[in-house]
């Protein structure tokens, strides 16, 4: 019997009420994920073992009836680290790293009972967006297998579009968790940056990077977001500032609401059926009371431009720590040192990875700095300025998640730029350190769009609130893929 | 042709905090190799590091003692290069914000003439670990010392002679044992020194091509490779040749430098902000804490001592020599024990037994308690300055109470006429031919009898009283 159509709220009555062991639970997920791998390809590893004996002991020391992810299964993207558990972020530089300590969030979860199910697939360091990058295999998209998931966090978003797990954590850094939930027609949320704590979280751009939620539902998002938010003092960049529960403003009405519609986001590069979906779904926030304008984010055409250089920088620093010196893959038969990190580096990163490693590389070159890492650092703050000066008149930005549905399965593997202009988008968000959301609002040929609401600085409660209002009135979530032709 | 040297030092300080700049590990010295590493240490995926604020504690003390304007607003940056040592590949160092800029040290001669040399800038930053290669064919990584504090401070091109680098050196080292924040020591590394040297025609306002020297580690090894750079170069230009920019390491054994590598053109080390560890701010308040906080001076402590306490020139050199001793100086005197006194013994005594020893003064059983309690046993006249020898050694190897120690051991000097008497005339009786050579006229002969007083008492009569009382004896016949 399968479970995969309750809420986590709804397991969890069954759960107090014992109607259900965790047990029961995890092996019904465990089946759920044998049954749907072969098609979906989200996972990378299945700790089946480990999750069965850490369901048998929360059974043994009894449901906790106050904490909702009690018992409840997860899986992890792979570039958070987990102790004892393989960790590789998709890239064969990792293969058969078993980290000896827990990213924070990892810590998190298991203090909320959750049970960690498996690492899921990812674009190689969480550069991507199609889950094509992974070094290992590609994830599929579970409304169309011939279709890319989206990326970075293709694992996280198929494995729960495809009913393998309710929750799944993905990461963010330019539009990694909310672009692969807007193809695969769930909720994604990249909290405000410095939300969660980073610590454990493989860094690609330490600068943009945020750990987020991926549910099937709003509530459930919300929830989870509860889980792993916090101060750590393990990450000077997380914040202090109170986390509140993230789940109360859902179910508040939202009338009067101000909702800003950049016209940036409708113009060009927006496919127009897509255009379309999120244009009705404004007009439906409208008639539940919402004020919805035209505003201007004029330097947000910049982004793509701005994130390639600031991320590939980072990325080109924090990359380097994979040497072949202390852990994770090693090229044999080398002459000298030299010869031994360009060898282990050629080998062990996949053709993206070194892609992006060479333009931050020669973006941080002495006379190239200032011509782009630093201009990139005076329009990021551009970028910045212009979010700032629309939330001071709205509550919330709205706009399409991705500028198209998913495509083909390799149709944009050799033309990198199509690839990056799908984080569109996506991107300002990360630059701007803003929270932004990805809920199901349609479709577009069978395929599922996504519409994205972006919020102030650490206001994701009203994120949630009108997203809540918006899943609560209309049908998108409740829709079903066809997996293997059923 | 003449030619005026011209030389700048780069000098690293590690900073004496318990755990390291950016990870809670030990900074502890010479454990088993990666016995003081942690998860951040290692660089392994994911982690983060966070700052330790002693460090910067310690860099504001530094900048202050340095004379130097402090960034309010400061940040770290990464200096990226691939090395074994360097488990990041990258070092998280300050680039355009260092704490410390625009500072300024006085120096003095040995032949009096002084100076004042400008410090462009200190900056704060981890250290790296160490490579070694084994005998096996294999080469290996200590990441003990990964991300041990350091500060680096960078002189301008200040100097004109290799004697002035000295005493640059010798006066920094001063400035920053007092703070507290190091105990810079060059043999064991927590002082490192890198000398920039360049030779002009005097006259000349453009400088010469400058070499770098590096590895070596005591203040006379930097004069003595700066004399031999000097005069390798000054070789070359009166030749007709020209400096190469190069790098070069002292060979302590030969005295000579030797070429290390070719610069060629400057190394790019894409240094860029670091985005894990946020901008600092460091307020006034901050600031005016930890100058409340240094410790008074070398200088100042030099100059209270002969103008409030009266002593030397000398003297003050000597006790300010380390801060340790000065220190000691300075709780001794609090007793209310003249300074004179704890100077001398300080100087004489102790620092024979320190040096036989091959010992510091917080490794001995010496306190200024202690020290100040024995000086008033002689000056009271409980015990004598030759029992007080050996009440010193005694309070050197086990510590603890002068008093008691000699009142334990029976060493109270024995004044009292009534005590003294009967043994006095035990020693006529037994010296028969003494006291009759004395009372003959031989003045000599009483001297046998005070040694043999002094014999008979174990040392311990009151040398002043013993031989008055005596003489009084003999003539008293």
């Amino acid at each position: 019997m399968s479970y995969n159509n309750k809420s986590i709220k709804e397991l969890h009555e069954l759960l107090v009420n014992k109607e259900i062991s965790a047990l029961e639970l995890t092996k019904a997920t465990l089946s759920d994920i044998q049954a749907r791998e072969p098609q979906i390809d989200a996972f990378l590893k299945v700790t089946e073992e480990k999750a069965l004996k850490e369901a048998a002991a929360i059974d043994a020391r009894g449901i906790n009836p106050d904490v909702v992810t009690d018992g409840i299964s997860i899986g992890v993207k792979d570039n958070i680290v987990t102790e004892g558990i393989e960790t590789t972020a998709a890239s064969k530089i990792l293969g058969g790293w078993i980290p000896p300590y827990n990213a924070t969030v990892a810590n998190k979860l298991s203090q909320s009972g959750l049970i960690t199910i498996g690492k899921l697939n990812m674009d190689e360091f969480a550069m991507g967006g199609s889950g094509e990058n992974s070094s290992i295999k590609p994830t599929k998209n579970v409304w169309d297998q011939t279709k890319v998931p989206g990326g970075s966090s293709s694992g996280s978003a198929a494995s729960v579009a495809s009913g393998e797990v309710r929750l799944s954590l993905g990461s963010d850094t330019g539009g990694s968790i909310r672009q692969p939930a807007a193809f695969n027609g769930i909720v994604g949320l990249k909290p405000t940056y410095g939300r969660v704590s980073r610590f454990g979280l493989i860094a690609f751009a330490s600068s943009l990077d945020q750990i987020g939620p991926l549910t099937p539902t709003v509530e459930e998002n919300a929830q989870l977001l509860n889980v792993i938010s916090g101060f750590d003092k393990n990450d000077s960049t997380s914040s202090n500032v109170s986390v509140p529960d993230f789940t109360s403003k859902i179910g508040q009405d939202i009338k009067g609401m101000k909702i800003a519609l950049p016209k940036e986001y409708f113009g060009e590069g927006i496919d127009e059926k897509v255009k379309e979906q999120i244009l009705a779904a404004a007009k439906h926030l409208e008639k539940l009371g919402a004020i919805v304008e035209e505003v201007s984010l004029p330097h947000s055409k910049y982004g793509v431009a701005v994130y390639y250089i600031i991320a590939s920088s980072e990325a080109s620093s924090n990359l380097q720590r994979f040497d072949g010196i202390r852990y994770g893959y090693r090229a044999q038969d080398i002459k000298n040192l030299e010869d031994l990190y360009v060898k282990s580096r050629s080998e062990g990163f996949g053709p993206e990875v070194q892609r992006r490693i060479m333009l931050g590389t020669f973006s941080l070159s002495a006379g190239s700095y200032d011509k782009h890492f630093k201009k990139a650092g005076q329009v990021r703050t551009l970028i910045i300025n212009d979010f700032a000066k629309v939330f001071e008149k709205y509550d919330l930005i709205l706009g399409p998640t991705t500028p198209t549905a998913a495509w083909d399965l390799g149709a944009r593997v050799d033309d990198p730029i199509s690839m990056y202009l799908a984080d569109l988008l996506t991107i300002p968000v990360n630059l701007a350190g803003l929270p932004g959301i990805s809920i199901p609002a349609g479709f577009a040929d069978g395929l599922p769009v996504g519409m994205q609401l972006i919020g102030k600085r650490y206001d994701e409660e009203t994120i949630y609130q009108v997203a809540a209002a918006f899943e609560a009135t209309t049908d998108f979530h409740k829709k079903q893929p066809i997996i293997f032709g059923k | 042709m003449n030619f005026e040297t011209v030389i700048g030092l780069e000098v690293h300080v590690e900073l004496s905090t318990n755990s390291k700049i950016f990870s809670p590990a030990s900074t502890k010295f010479g454990g088993d190799p990666n016995s003081n590493t942690n998860v951040i240490d290692w660089s392994l995926p994911g982690v983060l590091p966070v700052m330790n604020k002693g460090v910067i504690d310690s860099g504001i003390k530094a900048a202050l003692a340095l004379n130097m304007d402090i960034h309010k607003s400061m940040h770290f940056d990464r200096k990226n290069y691939f090395y074994p040592d360097n488990p990041k590949a990258y070092q998280i160092s300050q680039f355009d914000e260092p704490i410390g800029y625009n500072g300024s040290i006085e120096i003095e001669l040995e032949d009096g003439h002084k100076a004042t040399i400008r410090i462009e800038r200190a900056h704060l930053e981890e250290d790296a670990g160490k490579n070694t290669h084994g005998t096996d064919g294999y080469s290996y990584v200590d990441l003990n010392r990964q991300g041990v504090p350091l500060i680096e401070i960078v002189s301008e091109a200040d100097m004109r002679t290799p004697e002035e680098a000295y005493a640059y050196l010798t006066a920094l080292k001063e400035a920053i044992l007092y703070t507290g924040i190091s105990d810079v020591k060059m043999e064991e590394g927590s002082m490192r020194c890198d000398a920039n040297v360049s030779l002009r025609p005097y006259g000349q306002e453009a400088f010469g091509v400058k070499t770098e020297v590096k590895n070596m580690n005591s203040f006379s090894n930097v004069k003595k490779a700066l004399d031999f750079e000097v005069a390798r170069q000054a070789k070359i230009l009166r030749a007709g040749g020209e400096i190469r920019q190069e790098t070069r390491r002292f060979n302590d054994k030969t005295g000579e430098t030797i070429l290390m590598r070719v610069k060629e053109g400057a190394s790019d080390y894409r240094y860029f902000p670091e985005p894990d560890v946020p901008r600092f701010e460091i307020s006034d308040e901050w600031i005016e804490q930890m100058r409340e906080s240094l410790p008074m001076t070398a200088t100042a402590r030099r100059a209270h001592y002969i103008n409030d306490l009266g002593l030397s020139d000398y003297d003050a050199r000597q006790l300010t020599a380390t801060k340790e001793v000065s220190d000691f100086f300075d709780q001794a005197i609090k007793f209310d024990t003249d300074p004179k006194l704890v100077s001398n013994w300080l100087q004489g005594e102790v620092a024979q037994y320190l040096n036989s020893e091959k010992k510091e003064l917080h490794e001995i059983g010496l306190t200024p308690e202690n020290l100040t309690e024995m000086i008033r046993l002689i000056s009271d006249g409980t015990i004598s300055s030759k029992i007080a020898k050996k009440v010193f050694i005694e309070l050197a190897k086990n510590g603890g109470s002068a008093e008691e120690f000699v009142k334990k051991a029976g060493l109270v000097q024995i004044s009292d006429p009534d005590l003294l008497l009967p043994i006095i005339h035990e020693v006529f009786a037994k010296n028969e031919q003494s006291v009759a050579d004395y009372r003959g006229g031989k003045q000599n002969a009483a001297k046998a009898l005070v040694g043999q007083l002094m014999k008979a008492t174990k040392g311990q009569a009151n040398p002043t009283v013993a031989q008055k009382l005596l003489y009084q004896e003999l003539d008293n016949f």
